[in-house]
């Protein structure tokens, strides 16, 4: 029998004990003591989510493929186990050997969105490893971050001993070669932490020590040790055909948000959307061979016997091979019973064709993501979705029978008027009219529209890195005008809209953008109850508003203002290959209104040509 | 092509719920490449179902499935198949081809074994001897048992003294009465010690939960029942030849029923696991 870190009565005594026993399908088995390397690898929220997640299972089997390593996984316990555990301080343990994640060598931690900050801490602390990098000893783990949010780790910088800047594939094995160099020699905890700091990519926060102005803003980023580099390089995977890709992806037993298989088939986004962080991070776009994802789309379901793949992407649309990838994977699954998705997908003539082979028309619904309402404001964000293109879609898709249309946009947008929300009820209502145009008897039923907005957030390394956020109250008072212009409407009864949280979202804004000062305030709000703060239930805004003022930082200082052009920003000492002069240009060019062409039709010279792969080095041809 | 599977499911798998034991085999059977029939439409789904859940906590090694499969299918070595894509801890132990009218285990179900250990370090009036033999001596000059049955509607009374057809702490008596051999080890987890043996009335119409029987046995005793300490085993299930769709039928019905393990039941053929829990426990 499997030993289990927790007792039956625990485990009898807490919602889906699934989540805490491992031996999921294609876990890997080997013997803790036979390993030099103990990695474990966490996702800072609740297993359905964490175990959705796909990069955490390339690095898991990219780790595992080496004999000397043996990587478990680690989730957030949810609030019934936590509450268990710190009452009987039972310590975190990873899920495949049940042991306790501080006996391990590494603590590897992917921060994808900034609402789990304080779940690192709830990590941290159930562990029983300490929560400040300083204060951990040769017995604990080395807590290393990596992920999206690590392009601007400082808010969080005082809880790790290292990032990883960039795409796991690359500099992993290094790292661990160093470490076991490290181990063998005894040294200090520093001194690895030194050799470690000469990887390209990785970044120490300890040897970087940010000083600041009277106003707040960052005065300079000074490294402390020669070891240390001036800019840390954001690591990226050249040849997508021929690098680690999982064959025996895990399967969960219970139901976690992404139950199927992923399949990764290009990574980047040529289209340069002035608000996308994911745009400029994973610049250039690089496509996987057809070849290598046959192979894998094929091993992965024989090993998992899921019912469902799923194409990942930004923009599956600008992969070329797309119609022949799809059609193949029609052909050789879809009589065994395997389902195909395609998020991300442009609506046109082949998009139709292929979602009604492989869905339900009447129970699926279209998605359409303008982002903005007007035409002008689209411009101002490079979203080159025309609302011409998005009508044809919409009618070609109710004449194939579909009758249900998903719509997201996006209120607080740089620039944004009261008559660019209005446009987006009155997109809302033209797609309903759309579907009135065709004959009463050759239409399925009432047409539905969902509209949703979210609260726009700036992030770093974005255009509009520079612009500041709208206040909660305005996103409050917009919200309720454009709810007005919606019942406004013709077709105001075939309408929906829905809106989101504007108390996260703020806090969102504060964090993306926001500077080493930030850990304390972090810490405070961890220490008085905050955690699980991405779910409405548990989120207490007036313990995080409390935070803030007792450390004396202004809320609004990280959102409110726009930033001086030349302002020094914490993130800055990261180069993502996009250099900040092409943002700052981008930025220029979004108060003018003016677009810029997608990488695949005209170099916009943003920099990222220096990794020398993907579509900088495509031979050229127009994609409209 | 009507087929059944006899399954167990022990150890950390106690902790998987019944839905999800159901999409584990349904990823099971496509991983081993058996061919089973779906159903039509746009959202097809494989043809599987399950004699009786088994809540979330129970052990057992007499879990029963239904499939269906194509014609086509090669049945040997199916069983060697399936366990090679399976965990430790999930097994199939045997299975049967059915005749072509075979009714579902779920309809044909009548009664369950049980048996019942108590948990290493939990404390239990059952582990005395002489407590336990003189209150089941007890529980068996009951006239009555009654147990409050709630439903989503209303709750009420119901007395199940006929549909427990066997209780008792002595292994022998029981393997007697139920024609069934359990292991001499502990078949339940290690360092439990087997304090009873059950034979229940199961199905559709009447379901008689185990841990109810307990917990009475419990209340006669003045005792506090504490759900934790006890490992409950399902050991087998069966169907009744005798039985009628739809009329709970015991063995003081006029024509007693006649039990017969489900992996025989309307079964043309059955194959047995080469690696049966008695050899992993023993």
């Amino acid at each position: 029998m499997r030993k289990l870190a927790l007792s039956d009565d625990i485990l009898l005594s807490v919602e889906k004990p699934a989540r805490y026993i491992g031996g999921e399908i294609n876990m890997v088995k080997k013997d803790p003591k036979e390993v030099a390397i103990r990695f474990c690898m966490c996702f800072p929220d609740v297993y359905e989510i964490g175990m959705s997640h796909l990069g955490i299972q390339i690095l898991y089997d990219m780790l595992n493929l080496r004999e000397d390593v043996y990587c478990e996984r680690v989730y957030s316990p949810w609030l019934d186990l936590d509450r268990i555990m710190r009452n009987q301080k039972i310590p975190l343990f990873a899920l495949e050997s049940q042991e306790p994640v501080k006996d391990f060598d590494f603590l590897g931690i992917t921060i994808q969105y900034e609402m789990c900050y304080t779940n690192i801490l709830q990590v941290l602390d159930l562990s029983q490893i300490p929560l400040l990098a300083g204060e951990r000893t040769r017995e604990h783990p080395f807590v290393i971050g990596g992920g999206p949010c690590t392009y601007n780790p400082e808010p969080i910088a005082d809880f790790f001993d290292l990032f990883y800047i960039g795409e796991g594939e690359t500099v992993y094995y290094t790292l661990l070669d160093k470490y076991k160099e490290w181990k063998q020699s005894g040294a200090s905890r520093e001194e690895f932490l030194k050799m470690a700091a000469g990887i390209p990519g990785i970044y120490v926060p300890s040897f970087y020590k940010p000083e600041y102005h009277a106003d707040g803003t960052l005065a300079s980023f000074q490294r402390l040790v020669p070891e240390a580099p001036e800019k840390i390089l954001k690591q990226v995977e050249q040849d997508m055909s021929d690098t680690f890709y999982p064959e025996k992806p895990l399967v969960p037993y219970i139901k976690v948000t992404q139950d199927r298989v992923v399949l990764e088939i290009q990574r980047g986004c040529i289209r340069g959307c002035r608000f996308c962080q994911a745009g400029m991070l994973y610049r250039p776009i690089r496509p996987r061979s057809l070849e290598f994802l046959k192979q894998r789309a094929k091993k992965m379901l024989e090993t998992t016997g899921q019912d469902e793949i799923s194409l990942s992407s930004l923009s599956s649309s600008d992969f070329k091979e797309l119609p022949e990838l799809v059609y193949w994977l029609i052909d050789e699954f879809r009589d065994k019973g395997v389902n195909i998705s395609l998020p991300s997908l442009r609506i046109d003539a082949f998009a139709l064709d292929v979602m009604s082979k492989v869905q339900d028309i009447r129970k699926s619904s279209l998605t359409f993501a303008p982002e903005a309402g007007s035409q002008r404001m689209r411009n101002v964000i490079n979203k080159g979705l025309t609302e011409e293109v998005i009508l044809k879609g919409a009618l070609d898709a109710f004449r194939g029978g579909w009758n249900r249309v998903k719509l997201y946009f996006m209120l607080g947008l740089p620039g944004e008027t009261d008559e660019d929300i209005e446009q987006i009820a009155v997109l809302s209502d033209k797609i309903a009219k759309e579907y009135y145009t065709i004959p009463k008897e050759q239409r399925n039923g009432r047409v539905s529209i969902v509209t949703s907005t979210s609260i726009f957030v700036p992030k770093p390394f974005t255009p509009f890195q520079w612009a500041p956020m709208v206040s909660k109250e305005y996103a409050t008072e917009k919200r309720f005008f454009l709810l007005d212009k919606v019942k406004s409407q013709l077709n105001a009864k075939s309408i929906k809209y829905n809106c989101h949280d504007a108390d996260v979202s703020e806090l969102e804004g504060i964090f993306a953008r926001g500077d080493r000062r930030l850990c304390s305030v972090i810490l405070q709000a961890y220490q008085s109850g905050c955690f699980y703060d991405a779910w409405s239930e548990t989120f207490h805004y007036e313990k995080w508003v409390q935070a803030f003022q007792d450390h004396q930082l202004d809320m609004d200082f990280y959102i409110k203002r726009e930033r001086e052009e030349d302002e020094l920003f914490p993130w800055d000492f990261i180069d993502i290959g996009v250099t900040k002069r092409f943002l700052r240009n981008e930025y220029r060019q979004a108060k003018k209104e003016m677009v810029t062409p997608n990488c695949r039709a005209k170099c916009a010279g943003c920099g990222a040509a220096k990794f020398g792969c993907g579509v900088c080095v495509e031979e050229r041809e127009n994609t409209p | 092509m009507k087929a059944r599977l006899k399954f167990s499911k022990t150890g950390s798998m106690r902790f998987i719920g019944h839905l999800d034991v159901m999409r584990y085999f349904q990823k099971a059977f496509r991983r081993a490449g058996i061919q089973v029939s779906y159903s039509q439409g746009y959202s097809p789904h494989q043809l599987l179902s399950f004699a009786s859940p088994l809540g979330i906590g129970l052990s057992s090694t007499g879990e029963y499935l239904d499939i269906v499969l194509e014609d086509t299918e090669d049945c040997t070595e199916i069983i060697e198949r399936i366990n090679a894509v399976m965990n430790d801890e999930i097994r199939a132990e045997a299975f049967s081809l059915l005749e072509e009218d075979a009714k579902t285990s779920m309809a044909v179900l009548a009664a369950c074994d049980y048996l019942v250990a108590v948990k290493p370090g939990k404390q239990s009036f059952l582990l005395d001897g002489e407590k336990r033999a003189a209150a089941l001596k007890r529980f068996a000059e009951r006239e009555k048992v009654e147990l409050l049955k709630k439903t989503k509607r209303s709750e009420k009374l119901v007395d199940i003294r006929e549909n427990i057809y066997c209780m008792t702490d002595q292994k022998r008596v029981f393997e007697q009465f139920s024609g069934l051999s359990v292991p001499e080890k502990n078949i339940v987890q290690e360092g439990s010690l087997p304090v009873l043996y059950l034979e229940l009335t199961a199905g559709s119409v009447v379901n008689i939960k185990p841990e109810l029987v307990l917990e009475a046995l419990y209340i006669q005793e003045g005792e506090n029942f504490d759900a934790f300490a006890c490992q409950i085993h399902r050991l087998e299930m069966y169907g009744d030849l005798q039985g009628k769709k739809g009329e709970v039928h015991t063995m003081t019905s006029e024509i007693p029923c006649q039990l017969v393990p489900l992996s025989d039941y309307q079964a043309k053929t059955r194959i047995n696991s080469s690696d049966t829990y008695k050899d992993k426990w023993q």
